[in-house]
């Protein structure tokens, strides 16, 4: 075995850059995800069954199916239907797109328990409709939550590797390419896996201190 | 099509459905023996499941696969490609099961355990007879979920040229060039997949419940709530 380590850390600068990249692709993709999260929960609640069923529909069938098939779908078919976009911004959105399906299901769980006790006062106060989830209900639902959302960021940054499927060079991308260049490829791959888990377990430090801050929820 | 090429869509399936399977059950070991180490009584055992648990959730999928492909070797050993994804595959979901079964576990009410105790059961009766048949009810239906996720993972190797599913779609767009039939059809594929392995756990978890005399979920669809 010759497993140098002198190379492992000359893959470093490689692996800064290839960080970048991924933690931009895991903050847009974020945005995306909670946004269009609390949309998809809040279709999937409509009381029209002609929205709340192919907006569930869509939800399980997105969740169900491989984020990289979804990457190489968008990367090879938003171009046909005219919209090009760099393969990091599509990979971000892909990405975003894929956990939303998830941060719906966190925000259904916390719309569910609200209790029914404060839909019935919002109705007493003829509060409109939007009043009410403004003022009434997300105001409740939203903070037991981010606790579990916090976790979808450790969960979509470990899936960013994938969108070197689709050309974008981070981290493992960067190690590859590293590899293909001096025919050694343990050790940026090494390189990569090590910053991932270090990274990883320190969004996991953080988010543990966010369910700290916010997992009580004074009612 | 040519049937040349819809050999290798039936050899990417079998590919794919043998990766999951063989992945789940490799997974499901890793996932008892470190979950029920962790509520073992020597430190160390549960410092080391910990370790697993805590570092196998933390390293991407794609990032071990690549490492089992291209380290490993390194120190000697040559892993047959289906067999380094299956072992890859494992290890990662069988770290999120772990902490199912650890969950799982914790969620038997603390009489039941003292009642075995009271019995003179030996620690492998109370485990077998008692905790266990209670707690493996309570893991199905997030089991559902890492087994979804596993199908899910399994085109990762695609990416270092194992011929599952996604693969033979690669190969079917690169010769046809109708990509968006072919990605969509893909898709379409591993929904179906899922829906079965779905429906398989759903069967499951009504024979489990059965078993206990506990009330049988009903339908065959849905799935439980995700956790992070």
């Amino acid at each position: 075995m010759n497993f140098q380590w002198n190379l492992v850390w000359d893959a470093v600068p490689t692996m800064l850059d290839g960080l970048v990249v991924a933690l931009f692709a895991t903050c847009i993709g974020y945005v995306i995800a909670l946004v269009l999260g609390l949309v998809f929960a809040f279709l999937r609640r409509s009381g029209n069954r002609w929205v709340s069923a192919p907006v569930g529909f869509l939800v399980e069938f997105i969740r169900s199916t491989p984020l990289l098939v979804q990457l190489f779908f968008f990367f090879y078919v938003l171009p046909l239907i005219g919209i090009s976009a760099s393969p990091l911004v599509t990979g971000a959105f892909a990405l975003g797109l894929h956990y939303a399906t998830y941060t719906s299901e966190v925000y259904r769980s916390g719309i569910d328990g609200v209790p029914a006790g404060q839909w019935e006062a919002a109705t007493a106060l003829n509060l409109s409709t939007r009043r009410t989830w403004t003022n009434v209900i997300l105001p409740q639902a939203i903070p037991r939550v981010i606790p579990a959302l916090a976790n979808y960021v450790i969960a979509m940054f470990k899936d960013t590797p994938q969108l070197l499927a689709i050309t974008v060079v981070e981290m493992l991308g960067g190690a590859i390419a590293l590899g293909s260049e001096t025919f050694r490829y343990s050790e940026p791959i090494a390189a990569a896996g090590i910053v991932y888990l270090l990274v990883a377990l320190l969004m996991a430090w953080l988010a543990r201190i966010v369910e700290r801050r916010f997992g009580q929820v004074r009612v | 099509m040519s049937a040349g090429l819809m050999a290798y869509v039936w050899e990417g399936l079998l590919n794919t459905l043998l990766l999951t399977v063989f992945g789940a059950l490799l997974g499901l070991v890793f996932a008892f023996v470190a979950g029920l180490a962790r509520s073992s009584e020597r430190k160390v055992v549960r410092g080391i499941a910990m370790v697993y648990t805590e570092v196998f959730r933390g390293f991407p999928a794609l990032v071990l696969l690549f490492a089992l492909i291209f380290i490993v070797p390194q120190f000697g050993f040559q892993l047959n490609p289906l067999f380094a994804g299956v072992l890859a595959l494992a290890l990662n979901i069988g770290a999120y099961a772990a902490e199912v079964v650890r969950g799982a576990v914790r969620s038997v009410p603390p009489g039941q355990l003292e009642a075995a105790i009271a019995l003179n059961f030996t620690p492998l009766q109370r485990l077998r007879k008692v905790i266990l048949p209670q707690a493996i009810v309570a893991m199905i239906p997030p089991f559902t979920n890492n087994l979804i996720e596993l199908l899910k993972a399994t085109s990762l190797v695609s990416l270092v040229y194992i011929s599952d599913l996604t693969f033979a779609g690669q190969l079917l767009r690169a010769s046809t060039g109708e990509t968006a039939l072919v990605f969509f059809g893909l898709l379409v594929g591993y929904g179906v997949i899922a829906l079965g392995f779905t429906v398989v756990m759903k069967l499951l978890e009504r024979m489990a419940a059965r078993s206990l005399g506990r009330s049988v979920p009903k339908g065959l669809f849905g799935r439980a709530e995700v956790a992070a």
